[in-house]
């Protein structure tokens, strides 16, 4: 009897102490998110992750739009200590798996449905040969056109829908004293309304051969002339203190009334949030001239690192599943200002511009003018990238440069891959 | 030196005078120019940044923006501002300091009273380290610290910093004691005294000049970098020129510019009190010989 | 002299000096031997390191299969290089000529027993003390037109005026120049005023028995005596050019479009940014080079000149 006890107990024993209780791991995350309302939201994944019970490392690197925390990822890589996660975007992704150092997100994602949520065009990018090797956060939308309709009342103009009716309204605008279109000469921002003029020139099917295709006769062709054609004819309504300005202080000019418009991405929300603007009534959003039914997406994503460690494994498990989550892909997206990744969301509590961006983004995934922003890391990587930016912005600044020319260039800027 | 020339009349010395203090005075303005505006952004609200002219006095004085650049300034999903990360850059910069200094002048003190053949191509050897780009050691370093097992640690960045600091305190040192006879020295070895011993009594006490101006240089060099502090530290333990950057360079957050200057006199704070408070003993400490051959 | 103490054998005394001897001779280089170990391998290790990965094909991490001249080649054929190299030409001359001249003169004048000198001195030094994110962002918003001092001049009635260097592609990296001498020029003033208040008195009051006015004194006498401080500024001015990559980034990011690149700035963007690698490192071995070249040889014929003079 006294023997059935022992065993008893030694067994109860056996099978308490198999079952290993996990204690929750640690996740160094690297990111770029560091304003006020970028770091809100940022919180809540931390929240998130420590109701799960893993403690959250913050590595947080600003700078050129994630360019200083990639110096850092590679050194860290380097030295042979990778952090558990890093603010990574686009074909980037692909170029880290390749190196071998990612991990596998396959049982997540099967277990979260990650096929059924997400588009396949924003799928493929988060997989390296078939397996999930990052996950995305959230959406922004590239191709908006951001206006004051005060000043658009006093110059009798209407916001326009294609590049032709752009140029009649900014001639009406700067005629009646303002600044027509808001920009801030930096290389991005240069991309960033090259790639709205040659998605409204050339429709989504051309800018998918030039841009993510990289075939140099899309590149070096008369569309791409025209493109370049109508960038100039834009610059005429830039005015000349633009060089160098940062992005949020052009946003202000359309804040303050000094401007009409201003192309940029759905961050420029925040600015007028911030500023106490209601969308509809102190500024309109509309897609960006000839870019209505398109879409061009920069999606914040997250890739994991391969880790030794069971316990960051399993904390990355859930760091990779709390992103997907309803609850947090709403909570981040509202402070962000971009809009959930994860379709089929209830939308309620985002303002119009927003659901406006969400429907267009179902819509465009179906129609196949869903293209990856070129200017924001989506399309190519980064070599013919800065290669393609360097065109661009010689572009602007030369005003003897000729569209052909230009043409030509970005035919090279492709074949660049040393 | 230091006497002006009298050696005009008293109208031309006024005019003299006249036109030297004009000179300087221009000249201040344009060092001062920077600092006025941010001392002014940093003390004005947004609205008035917002709408108004940058090197325009503030409409509405506000000190907010110190206190939330100190206290409560986001740098990251951390909102505590620059507080923690201006000890956590005192933790290193002052071991950093010291070691290299001292290093420093142990080199100098060989290089000028021990010579040995070689030893002047020696220290042209070493002073082209003075000129190696950081950002192209940042691998080869990453890849080494790796390897030493620290490097993502306080000891990593000293380690770092008196690496490469020690080109220049060895310069510094060098180029003082050679204004300081041999016979000195040659004389205390006769006398008995050792390698170590003629160190502590003889040259060591001479250095207080010198020891200033190389102290000053290292302080202010590694207290201002950003590239090595991004890359070896993480979190919570990243000096104070990493949480500045995270505060200034948001890229698609609102920018608070008035935080920004505030949080930006603080970080340079330590380094400005060093030069405007030792600044005096600077230029003496140059004046005993710290340039001379 | 040195009498051996107690009852010690002259061998035992002969075979102690013999070993203090060799402490001796050998302590020096023991003590000098970490420094040049870690110049060895954090220096010039690294620099073979960086030499090889420019031969290769790395991108993204590095990566060691020898490739040939091939990076060279692409750099040679790149715009935007030569773009650089003709800027760090221009800037390093501008920056250190008028740095030494700036800080001379600042120097001469305060040392005219100026009062309020140590005030003074204290405006020209500051600047070396802070950072470049703070330097970089003041002074671009001083530089930009319509907003710093173009704009603040033109309210003041001059309606022409203009000074848009900073937006100007073919001007941009002058406009580096003015930030960086207005951060480097109190240093150099500071070695200068400490060289002239070491020259001594008694040849200047020579000479000025002898009749010769402030300009020939100055030319003749406190500029040549001023040689090694010439050669430290040029140290320290040479290095900061070189390394100059903080304040280009924070002031103008390298633009417009990339009109005020340096090879540093350069060779960060196509390493880390572009994912290149062995091109951003054949880059760096280039503007190696370039120093080697130059300050090399400065540097040891100077160090042998004071050995001997």
């Amino acid at each position: 009897m006294k023997r059935l006890l022992v065993a008893t107990a030694l067994g109860a024993v056996g099978l308490a102490s198999s079952a290993p209780l996990y204690a929750g791991g640690e996740v160094e995350v690297l990111h770029w998110w560091t304003s006020g309302g970028e770091a809100k939201s940022v919180a809540e994944l931390k929240k998130e992750l420590e109701a799960k019970g893993d403690t959250w490392k913050d590595f947080a690197v600003a700078g050129g739009g994630g360019e200083t925390a990639m110096t850092v990822l590679k050194s860290r890589v380097v030295s042979g200590q990778p952090p558990t996660a890093a603010q990574v975007k686009g074909p980037q992704i692909q170029d880290w798996a390749a190196e071998g150092v990612l991990a596998n997100l396959d049982s997540t994602a099967q277990a979260g449905k990650w096929d059924s949520l997400l588009p396949p065009v924003v799928s493929n990018v988060m997989k390296y040969k078939g397996h999930y090797v990052a996950v995305p956060v959230n959406v922004h939308r590239v191709n908006w056109l951001w206006a004051n309709p005060e000043v658009f009342k006093k110059a009798g103009a209407k916001i326009p829908t294609n590049w032709d009716e752009f140029m009649v309204a900014a001639d009406k605008i700067q005629k009646a004293g303002f600044i027509a279109l808001a920009h801030g000469g930096q290389p991005w921002q240069d991309a960033t309304l090259f790639e709205s003029v040659a998605l409204g020139v050339g429709g989504a099917e051309w800018y998918r051969k030039a841009f993510v295709d990289l075939d140099p006769k899309a590149l070096n062709s008369p569309t791409m002339e025209k493109a370049f054609t109508t960038l100039r004819a834009v610059q005429k309504y830039i005015d000349k203190d633009a060089a160098n300005r940062d992005w949020n202080l052009a946003t202000a000019m359309v804040i303050n009334g000094k401007a009409g418009m201003q192309i940029m991405g759905d961050w420029a929300k925040g600015e007028f949030t911030a500023a106490g603007k209601v969308a509809g009534r102190d500024y309109i959003c509309a897609p960006a001239p000839g870019t209505k039914g398109a879409f061009t997406f920069n999606i914040d994503s997250f890739i994991m690192f391969q880790q030794k460690d069971a316990s960051k494994q399993q904390a990355q498990r859930d760091l990779a599943s709390a992103i997907m989550d309803v609850h947090f892909q709403e909570v981040f997206n509202l402070n962000k200002g971009s809009i959930p990744v994860r379709m089929g969301m209830n939308l309620d509590k985002f303002d119009q511009c927003a659901k406006d961006s969400a429907a267009e983004f179902t819509a465009s995934s179906k129609s196949g003018a869903l293209v990856p922003s070129f200017a924001h890391e989506m399309a190519m990587p980064p070599a013919p990238k800065g290669a393609m930016f360097d065109v661009i912005t010689a572009f602007m600044n030369t005003p003897s440069m000729t569209p052909k020319q230009a043409a030509e260039k970005m035919g090279a800027a492709s074949g660049k891959k040393v | 030196m230091g006497e002006p020339y009298r050696t005009q009349t008293a109208g031309s010395h006024l005019i003299g005078r006249a036109v030297i203090y004009t000179l300087l005075v221009l000249f201040a303005l344009y060092y001062l120019m920077p600092l006025f505006v941010m001392l002014t952004t940093s003390l004005k609200t947004l609205d008035d940044i917002r709408t108004g002219n940058l090197l325009a006095l503030p409409v509405q004085l506000s000190f907010d923006a110190w206190t939330k650049a100190w206290d409560s300034a986001c740098t990251g999903v951390y909102c505590g501002g620059l507080k923690g990360n201006f000890l956590n850059s005192v933790s290193f910069v002052v071991p950093a300091v010291i070691i290299s200094t001292l290093i420093g002048a142990f080199n100098g003190y060989v290089l000028t009273m021990w010579r040995f053949k070689g030893s002047d191509l020696l220290f042209t050897a070493l002073l082209i380290g003075c000129f190696i780009p950081f950002q192209v050691v940042l691998l080869p370093m990453a890849q080494t610290l790796g390897w030493l097992g620290i490097a993502n640690s306080t000891a990593g960045l000293v380690f770092v910093h008196v690496v490469y600091g020690l080109a220049f305190t060895t310069l510094f040192f060098r180029n003082f004691y050679v204004t300081v006879p041999v016979e000195l020295t040659k004389a205390a070895r006769i006398d008995g005294a050792g390698f170590f011993t003629i160190f502590w009594r003889i040259i060591l006490p001479l250095s207080p000049p010198i020891i200033v101006v190389c102290v000053i240089w290292q302080f202010t060099q590694i207290w201002n970098d950003f590239l090595f502090g991004v890359v070896f530290s993480s979190g919570q333990r990243q000096p104070i020129t990493v949480a500045l950057n995270n505060l200034v360079n948001t890229t698609t957050g609102v920018k608070e510019y008035n935080v920004d200057m505030a949080a930006a006199i603080i970080a340079g704070l330590p380094t400005l009190l060093v030069y405007v408070l030792a600044g005096k003993y600077f230029v003496r400490g140059l004046t005993a010989g710290a340039v001379k051959g | 002299m040195n009498q051996p103490a107690g009852g010690a054998s002259p061998a035992l005394t002969r075979a102690r000096r013999g070993i203090a001897d060799y402490v001796e001779t050998a302590l020096p280089k023991i003590v000098l031997g970490p420094t040049l170990l870690c110049a060895l391998i954090f220096v010039y290790g690294f620099i073979a390191w960086t030499a090889w990965l420019s031969f290769t094909e790395s991108r993204i991490l590095p990566r060691y299969d020898f490739a040939g001249l091939v990076q060279y080649i692409a750099l040679f054929a790149n715009d935007r290089w030569w773009t650089a190299v003709k800027n760090l030409g221009i800037f390093a001359g501008l920056f250190i000529g008028f740095c030494l001249v700036t800080g001379l003169v600042l120097a001469i004048l305060l040392d005219q027993r100026i009062r309020a000198e140590g005030f003074l001195r204290a405006i020209y030094l500051y600047p070396m003390a802070l950072s470049f994110i703070v330097t970089g962002t003041a002074w671009r918003w001083i530089l930009n037109p319509g907003l710093g001092l173009e704009h603040l001049v033109r309210q003041l009635g001059f309606e022409h005026f203009t000074f848009d260097w900073i937006v100007t592609p073919g001007m941009s990296i002058y406009a580096v120049v003015i930030a960086g001498v207005w951060q480097s020029t109190g240093f150099v003033m500071a070695l200068f005023l400490a060289g002239l208040r070491g020259i001594d008195d008694a040849i200047i009051k020579a000479a000025q028995v002898d009749g010769a006015g402030p300009v020939r004194i100055y030319g003749s006498i406190v500029i040549p005596s001023l040689r090694p401080v010439f050669f430290s500024s040029l140290i320290i001015l040479g290095h900061i050019a070189i390394k100059s990559f903080d304040l280009v980034m924070a002031l103008t990011g390298g633009g417009p479009g990339f009109s005020s690149d340096l090879p540093a700035t350069f060779m960060y963007t196509f390493a880390f940014n572009r994912n290149q690698i062995g091109l951003g490192a054949a880059s760096a071995m280039m503007m190696l080079m370039t120093v080697v070249a130059i300050i090399v040889p400065m540097i040891y014929s100077e160090t042998r000149r004071q050995r001997h003079g």
